[in-house]
């Protein structure tokens, strides 16, 4: 441990001057990203609207019609097409021309009257298979409350299940997407303010400069992270304010928790930006190489796809991924209050992780050069 | 302008005519009012130190400005207003030429072929034309980026060639090229002007100035001299003297010699002292002051350096302040660098081979050599910043890569283009420096002040390097490498591009330090600055071919027809022995 005070101020100011002096640098640091945060919050997102569906009504009795009445009112649906026989249903399916296609047989109404299950039948297009399950959700709930049971395409639903969701019940996508967006472009601007921090250094050969200086590469690796973590953090910070205030969601659990944590998640993106950097000798590589580890590790972290779908190796680097551990932190610190041992559980791998890569990067440096 | 040419029809019309040019950005007068012609079918010298307007004019010629006021004609156009015919008469090859370092050579040559919009047919002719007129035909595969500094000139000189030009304006072309390139580049610049075509060459190379046919001698945007460069140097007739066979110490001598009042410029060459006097009249003084020294007094022949120093007022002083204050070095060793079968190779190419040598204290050790010869990687190892792949390197008995922190105190490094922080400003960056030393406090404060003073930065602390002129960077990154007064100083091409007065200034610092005991390692292409050296090693093709005093090695190159050679015919006649020698073996294996 060989750490001097002056050598290190001297580094940390020179990193921050570097980041901030110019006043276009500051403003892309934080523009671009509350800006995507804003943009994201309302592109992204799994709520099922605009829906087209196509019925063969087989039936045209009372109960029938009640049917393809309700599902044309509901707010889901944008577009109900009429088939006229069963060819004219498969081929919407065929041709996306409507996502669902209900087949109603002879028999719906006389069963429905007569109190028996009533058979449906629904094809779900499996090419837009998340919207899909979405939509044959919703129908199921409007024929089951007609009592109506459905025989889905490709999905097991049962008609007479009352769900309820719990701490969003009215599944407002956006109480998710903004607290994982504010990890998520946390991460991505420290990981290329870090990425490009050494690699910088060497296009311009001060960083030759800073080699035959006394410091030491623990310094140098301290002295890049250090600005990178308080910008971070301080972004990250910022975003999770706009969620609250701007965008309205339910802050239930600890801000305090929530503030250390998220110093723990940047320090481990930081600790896996300078290793990227330490490797680099220019900043497209920087470049390329933040976005090579950057995107990836964004698509496994639960925010697109749960990590319980993923095959069980796929599992275990998504647990080696900080973000996967932050975003379960940031969700339920949001909307269910998560408890201090809940986060501790979460808060661990990412302090391995950022252990692991800060030491990685202090050795890199060094070697690198040869 | 007709009306002067009927006026007076002898007047041969001018390649480049200049009417009161004035090039102003933002409040700043780039140039104030130039006058002047430049004829076809010769060389002629842009020359002036850096900052003097050099490229702004190169680029008004080039039609990629306009001027504030006054007007330029370029075969017989203007720039501005014909600037859609202008590039096919007009070939221009800025300063850091445009190649594209992933192309090879030939990839480059079709690029600007392609974008002169040359008809394909003629490629083929004029690419063997463009290759066998620069000897790069060997190289045709060769990325642009692994060329050497003289390569990639003569490259952008093929590109700025494709279209046979009536003007060739070359911006800086002898910057980062070794004396063996240079001549190239003369030759092929003489056969240029022998076909007619009128060349500017902009420098701040004052020996290249002599070579020129004439000369527009630029100082701060005012044009000082306009003619042959002989009717300059003419006017310092019987004020250069040298400084012979004295028994001083000769860093000391020029220091005290600067000190007259008589004189006005002094330099180092070798073991003398060369001297420029004020006024002829002034023979006394020196005469005198040769005797008080026990020095042998010979007049030598004016060099356009001398004259232009003369026409700015003289260089400056010969005492350096940093040096002044700086306490006497004790190191307990007398040999401070030392390398002994460095070798380092990079997969199948050795940068450097079996290198050996040993820098006593206080002494100025020259690492000199061709573009490509190794310098830089033996350089490196030294400090530290590369692994040998064989053989040792030690700098004060240590080895820098693993060196402790209180070691690497002894180091002081100034690097290959000034490394500085772009983004912070003159002020941020001396007090990095002084920080990353380790310096604090009150001891802080009293050194940057120091150098502030020294180097006068006052009226700069707040701009960013980049905007500084290059004499100011080289000031400045000087001042970051002494702040922590090493005992040591490793200096890699530390005057590259810097105008003469500026590297005097530096070289008197460099002096006084060396006086107190300081050692320094340097890595330089000019030669001028290679008579500084106590000693110089000369590298070629990885190898060390030569190791003396600058005295020594220039009298191996003493002929018959040249019996006062410069370090430039030494450094040539060195090399193309080596070659005679490979040349010899390899016909020897053949046979």
């Amino acid at each position: 441990m060989n750490l001097s005070w002056s050598r290190l101020r001297a580094q940390i100011i020179k990193e921050l001057l570097s980041i901030l002096r110019d006043r276009r640098a500051r403003a892309i640091l934080i523009g671009p990203p509350l800006m995507q945060l804003f943009l994201f919050s309302f592109a992204v997102t799994l709520d099922v609207r605009n829906v087209s569906i196509a019925v063969y009504d087989r039936d045209g009795g009372r109960w029938s019609q009640e049917l393809v009445a309700s599902i044309g009112a509901a707010t889901f649906v944008g577009r109900l097409v009429t088939a006229l026989d069963a060819q004219q249903l498969q081929e919407a399916i065929e041709r996306q021309q409507v996502l669902l296609a209900i087949d109603i047989p002879e028999t719906f109404s006389r069963d429905v009257a007569a109190g028996r299950p009533a058979p449906l039948q629904v094809i779900a297009d499996g090419r837009r298979a998340n919207s899909g399950q979405v939509a044959l959700r919703y129908v199921e709930n409007i024929a089951s409350n007609l009592g109506a049971t459905i025989q889905a395409t490709g999905s097991s639903g049962s008609g007479s299940l009352a769900i309820r969701h719990w701490f969003n019940p009215n599944l407002i996508y956006r109480w998710f997407v903004v607290p994982s967006l504010a990890g998520t472009l946390a991460m991505f601007t420290s990981l290329i303010v870090t990425a490009l921090s050494i690699a910088r250094e060497r296009e311009l050969g001060t960083f030759d400069q800073l080699l035959v200086s006394p410091t030491t590469p623990m310094e140098i690796i301290v002295a890049k992270a250090a600005p990178a973590l308080v910008i971070g953090t301080a972004l990250g910070m910022l975003m999770v304010g706009a969620g609250v205030f701007a965008f309205g969601i339910p802050f239930t659990g600890s801000l305090g928790l929530l503030f250390l944590t998220m110093l723990l998640f940047i320090l481990s993106i930081v600790g896996v930006g300078l290793m990227i950097s330490s490797i680099c000798a220019t900043q497209q590589q920087a470049i390329l190489g933040a976005f090579a580890t950057g995107v990836p590790m964004i698509l496994m972290s639960g925010f697109a796809t749960p990590v319980e779908n993923m095959p069980a190796v796929l599992q275990w680097v998504a647990e080696a991924i900080p973000l996967t551990h932050f975003l379960i932190i940031v969700q339920g610190t949001f909307v269910k209050a998560l408890p201090a041992a809940d986060v501790a559980a979460q808060a661990w791998p990412m302090a391995v992780t950022a252990l692991v890569t800060l030491s990685a990067a202090t050795v890199l440096v060094r070697s690198r050069l040869q | 302008m007709n009306q002067m040419n009927t006026a007076l029809p002898a007047i041969p019309p001018a390649a480049v005519e200049l009417n009161g040019v004035i090039k102003r950005f933002g409040k700043n007068e780039a140039l104030r009012g130039i006058q002047g012609r430049i004829l076809p079918g010769r060389l002629t010298g842009l020359v002036g130190p850096d900052g003097a307007g050099k490229t702004t004019l190169m680029r008004l010629m080039a039609g990629l400005m306009a001027p504030t006021e006054g007007r330029i004609t370029v075969a017989g156009l203007d720039p501005v207003r014909d600037s859609m015919a202008l590039p096919d008469l007009i070939g221009y090859m800025p300063q850091r030429f445009g190649l594209y370092e992933d192309l090879s050579v030939m990839e480059n040559l079709r690029l600007y072929a392609g974008l002169r919009g040359l008809e394909r047919r003629v490629h083929r002719d004029t690419f063997h034309r463009l290759l066998e007129f620069t000897r790069l035909g060997p190289f045709t595969t060769r990325l642009a980026g692994q060329l050497s500094g003289g390569m990639k000139q003569k490259l952008g000189l093929a590109c700025a060639l494709m279209a046979t030009p009536k003007v060739l304006l070359l911006d800086e072309p002898g910057v980062g090229v070794d004396p063996v390139s240079r001549q190239d580049l003369w030759r092929m610049v003489q056969a240029l002007t022998d076909e007619g075509m009128a060349v500017i060459w902009a420098t701040a190379y004052l020996d290249e100035a002599e070579r020129c046919a004439a000369v527009l001698l630029l100082n701060e945007g005012v044009l000082k001299f306009d003619g042959v460069p002989g009717e300059l140097t003419a006017r310092l007739q019987d004020r250069s003297f040298k400084l012979l066979n004295h028994c001083h110490d000769r860093r000391a001598l020029l220091s005290e010699a600067l000190h007259l009042p008589a004189v006005c410029d002094g330099v180092i060459q070798g073991n003398a002292v060369r001297v420029v006097l004020r006024t002829a009249s002034q023979r006394d003084a020196i005469e005198a002051f040769a005797k008080k020294a026990g020095a042998e007094l010979q007049p030598v022949a004016p060099r356009f350096e001398d004259a232009f120093i003369d026409l700015l007022g003289g260089g400056p002083g010969g005492v350096s302040a940093i040096a002044q204050k700086m306490a006497p070095v004790a190191l307990d060793s007398g040999i401070v660098v030392e390398c002994r079968g460095l070798t380092r190779r990079f997969g199948a190419f050795t940068a450097t081979d079996q290198v050996s040598f040993q820098v006593r204290k206080g002494e100025i050790f020259g690492l000199l050599g061709p573009n490509g010869a190794g310098k830089s990687t033996t350089f490196k190892m030294l400090c530290g910043l590369l692994r040998p792949t064989a053989g040792v390197a030690r700098v004060a008995g240590l080895d820098l890569r693993t060196a402790s922190s209180q070691a690497k105190r002894q180091l002081g490094y100034m690097a290959q283009k000034f490394s500085l922080y772009g983004l912070l400003s003159v002020q941020q960056n001396l007090e990095f420096s002084a920080g990353v030393y380790g310096l604090e406090g009150a001891l802080k404060r009293e050194r940057i002040a120091e150098m502030v003073q020294t180097f006068q930065l006052e009226k700069r602390l707040n701009s960013a390097p980049d905007e500084l002129p290059l004499g100011y960077k080289q000031r400045l990154a000087l001042a970051c490498a002494l702040m922590h007064r090493p005992p040591v100083l490793f200096l890699d091409e530390p005057t590259s591009g810097v105008d003469p007065i500026t590297r005097r200034e530096f070289w008197t610092h460099i002096n006084g330090l060396v006086r107190k005991g300081v050692t320094v390692l340097v890595t330089t292409h000019f030669m001028d600055e290679a008579e500084y050296c106590d000693r110089v090693a000369l590298m070629y093709r990885a190898k060390l071919i030569a190791l003396d005093t600058p005295d020594a090695l220039k009298a191996q190159a003493r002929t018959r027809r040249n019996q006062e050679p410069a370090m430039e015919d030494a450094f040539i006649h060195l090399i193309q022995a080596v070659d005679a020698q490979d040349a010899a073996q390899s016909k020897k294996a053949a046979a």
